[in-house]
């Protein structure tokens, strides 16, 4: 008897009995609250006659959206609606970050400038994006866009054929064909080619000691693909241009004013973060590494590429890598200004199917697989300009 | 043989000559940065052109553009603020509709609010005593904006709004997802495998998802999770979402906290015999929730930001109510610009305020005062 409640205490006693206890309570009391939100979840569903799994994203949709960048029309089904929402919002997503990563870098360098005017507006740019909600911005772009510019008759031709109203902003554009879609093709091989000869001949400088030119090969490399695919196929360049009627505008192609207030809304504000985590970067270079790289003849370009930069990036990185992921994920405020995108398209499916688990768990899936994709590109950038230590 | 006594002898015996490099000075300290090169000149004349519109546009839509009597008509006809409008709207854009009446109440408890916070940024004041007068602030705060006791009408939360109901969402937010945040900190960097995948997941996918599809999921999805013939309030539930997922990215601000707390620190407080607990509340937790205070401030001023989502699942909320003084049938169209813009001013002053003391407190980290 005794003995057996003294092995009882020493057993709770016992850290690693006492390390597998805690673990099994943590597991069984989450499997558990699981296990009850599930009865209930299936209990109401039944009561409400709510349908579930997955078989209404092979029905037909039916709901028009806007503007899409892939090929959707209301008799298709949810399932391509609410792909059309994911390739909306990458589109979204994609220029942002390339504007707003131009604009941030411009902003954070003339942060560090040393005219104390420049630097002083950079502040004020920065300070105002940084302090005020993103969705209060989109709310005012868009705003702005449908009450403070003109209707469509009085557009403006603010370049020639390049019309601004409160429709959106018109340019004109290529008529797209399958030709086109081969040339890019081709010139994304001839990049990649390009890349591959540069660090060849590189390498091949590094092992010999000889300098030769670079940029003819690196450059024939780039552009023979292209041009190659360009002359087989021959396609024509149609471009439309935009032309003013009576009530409206035709032919060119049209960003919307939602797509126009989002992108400059994200781009902004992510341009403010980004400006921080720029000027941050360079900062953290110090003095003596400008000084050194100048000491050895290093013009002010190469000490730039060669001594500043890589060592900025290793602080850059990891930062800018969190603001573009919280741009991604900022791009579903556009539910607010009624940009199409992947939450607005699924909101539509919720209401039109009353299946709301299955339409919130797509969602939140392809935002947590992007961002997943998106940072693990991101790490692997790292790794690569991160500090080689020994 | 001159001695030191000597030379400064003759110094003295010097007369005093202005240092003729004094004016030169001047000019490269003030001048030569704005026009010391020409690509400066011109950088300065373009700063100094795109300043000059910005204060003339500001100036004439605030001042002489402005329309300052009369009411919607004079401002559809008016190019510039109309002051008409905030003279009408102000309290609705504030108080929402919360009973006009009773607005006294949630006045005096954002004042109670906002000095028990201005209290706080204090450090001096960093005592236990913060918590008593916090545990009177927040009593009062729920008395005077609830009601129903003490001779106060009762006001439900459907009527709760405006910048009251903003700074409510994120206080409450922070203040419970803070230790909810530093449990599941402690909880991804525990020694226990299953315990620390549990709680890896979970931050993982609250990061990863837009605060928008957890807000979805609280007033769509939360009421099926219910059982039947319990409902949740449609504020607490977005209240719940905000708490999940503040304490999310506060979990990973302490987090960075705990790591920068050295190994020795640790094995120090086990060689004295504390256990676990005692060793994470008296040794760890105290430096590494001090290293962690910077990013929690910026946190804040995010998360007070980042509440007006809670507009798209239809709360009113500080910039919801805003938008409905603009929908006003007397005044649709008319002040949209005035009604942003005096939005946008608030924020920008309680952020930038927030902004300011986390850099203060940087600072004064970084020069060790505690």
């Amino acid at each position: 008897m005794r003995a057996d409640s003294m092995s009882g205490t020493r057993l709770l006693y016992n850290l690693r009995f006492r390390a597998i206890l805690y673990q099994v309570l943590a597991v069984g009391s989450i499997v558990l609250l699981g296990l009850y939100l599930f009865s209930n979840v299936s209990q109401k569903l039944a009561e409400q006659n709510i349908a579930t799994g997955f078989e209404y994203l092979s029905r037909e949709a039916g709901f028009v959206i806007s503007q899409t960048m892939l090929d959707y029309k209301p008799t298709d089904t949810y399932g391509r609606a609410i792909l059309a929402g994911i390739v909306n919002t990458i589109w979204v997503s994609a220029w942002s970050v390339v504007l707003a990563t131009l604009l941030g870098l411009v902003v954070g360098i003339a942060r560090l400038s040393r005219n104390p005017l420049l630097a002083l507006l950079a502040f004020v740019y920065v300070e105002a994006l940084r302090n005020v909600p993103l969705l209060l911005y989109l709310f005012l772009w868009y705003a702005l866009i449908v009450t403070g510019l003109p209707a469509v008759r009085e557009a403006w031709e603010v370049l020639p054929h390049v019309f601004v109203s409160n429709s959106g902003l018109t340019v004109p554009s290529l008529v797209w064909t399958r030709a086109h879609t081969i040339i890019f093709a081709a010139l994304v091989l001839g990049g990649v080619l390009a890349v591959a000869v540069h660090r060849r001949m590189t390498a091949e400088r590094i092992r010999t000691g000889r300098a030769r030119a670079t940029w003819p090969w690196v450059a024939s490399a780039l552009l023979i693909p292209p041009v190659l695919a360009l002359l087989i196929l021959q396609p024509e360049f149609t471009v439309s241009i935009p032309e003013k009627g009576r009530f409206r505008l035709t032919g060119g192609s049209q960003l919307t004013p939602e797509f126009t207030a989002l992108l400059v809304g994200l781009a902004l504000s992510a341009s403010a973060g980004i400006a921080e985590i720029v000027r941050s970067g360079i900062l953290s270079v110090r003095k003596g590494q400008w000084e050194a790289s100048r000491a050895l003849g290093l013009r002010d370009g190469l000490t730039m590429r060669l001594v500043v930069l890589p060592q900025a990036l290793r602080v850059i990185i990891p930062p800018l890598t969190s603001s573009y992921l919280s741009l991604f994920k900022n791009s579903s405020l556009a539910i607010a200004i009624g940009y199409p995108d992947l939450v607005m398209v699924s909101n539509t499916t919720m209401n039109q199917t009353g299946q709301a688990i299955e339409g919130i768990a797509i969602f939140m899936l392809v935002y947590l697989g992007l961002s997943i994709a998106i940072s693990l590109f991101m790490n692997w950038y790292n790794s690569r300009v991160a500090l080689k230590e020994r | 043989m001159t001695t030191a006594t000597d030379i400064a002898e003759a110094q003295l015996k010097m007369p005093v000559q202005r240092d003729p490099s004094v004016e030169r000075r001047l000019f490269h300290r003030t001048l030569k940065p704005l026009i010391g090169t020409p690509v400066n000149a011109v950088i300065t004349l373009v700063c100094l052109w795109v300043m000059w519109l910005g204060v003339k546009g500001a100036w004439g839509w605030l001042v002489t553009r402005a329309v300052t009597e009369g009411g919607a008509q004079a401002c559809k006809v008016g190019q510039g603020a109309c002051w008409p409008y905030y003279e009408a709207k102000i309290r609705f854009m504030i108080f929402g509709v919360y009973p006009y009446d009773e607005h006294w109440r949630v006045a005096l408890a954002m004042i109670l609010f906002l000095g028990a916070i201005a209290i706080s940024m204090i450090p001096r004041f960093w005592t236990g005593k913060l918590l008593v007068l916090w545990a009177f602030v927040i009593a009062a705060t729920g008395v005077l904006i609830s009601g129903g006791v003490f001779g106060l009408s009762y006001v439900p939360t459907t009527q709760w709004s405006g910048l009251p109901l903003s700074f409510l969402l994120s206080a409450v937010g922070l203040a419970l997802g803070f230790p909810l945040g530093v449990v599941l900190a402690l909880a991804r960097s525990s020694k226990l495998p299953a315990i620390r995948v549990i709680a890896i997941v979970f931050i993982e996918v609250v990061r990863g998802v837009p605060l928008i599809s957890i807000l979805f999921m609280a007033s769509v999805m939360l009421p099926l999770f219910m059982p039947s013939g319990i409902t949740v309030d449609k504020l607490l539930r977005a209240q719940i979402a905000i708490i999940i997922f503040a304490a999310a990215y506060i979990a990973e601000a302490v987090r960075g906290g705990l790591q920068a707390i050295p190994r020795g620190q640790h094995e120090a407080a086990s060689a004295m015999g504390l256990h676990y607990w005692q060793s994470m509340r008296f040794v760890v937790l105290p430096q590494a929730l001090k290293i962690a205070i910077p990013p929690l401030v910026n946190i804040s001023i995010g998360f007070f930001q980042d509440t007006t989502l809670v507009t798209i699942i239809g709360l009113l909320d500080f910039l919801s109510t805003v938008r409905t003084a603009m929908t006003d049938p007397n005044w649709v169209g008319i002040a949209v610009l005035e009604g942003y813009v005096f939005a946008a001013v608030v924020f920008l002053v309680f952020s930038y305020g927030m902004g300011a003391y986390s850099r203060f407190l940087e600072r004064r980290m970084r020069l060790g005062y505690d």
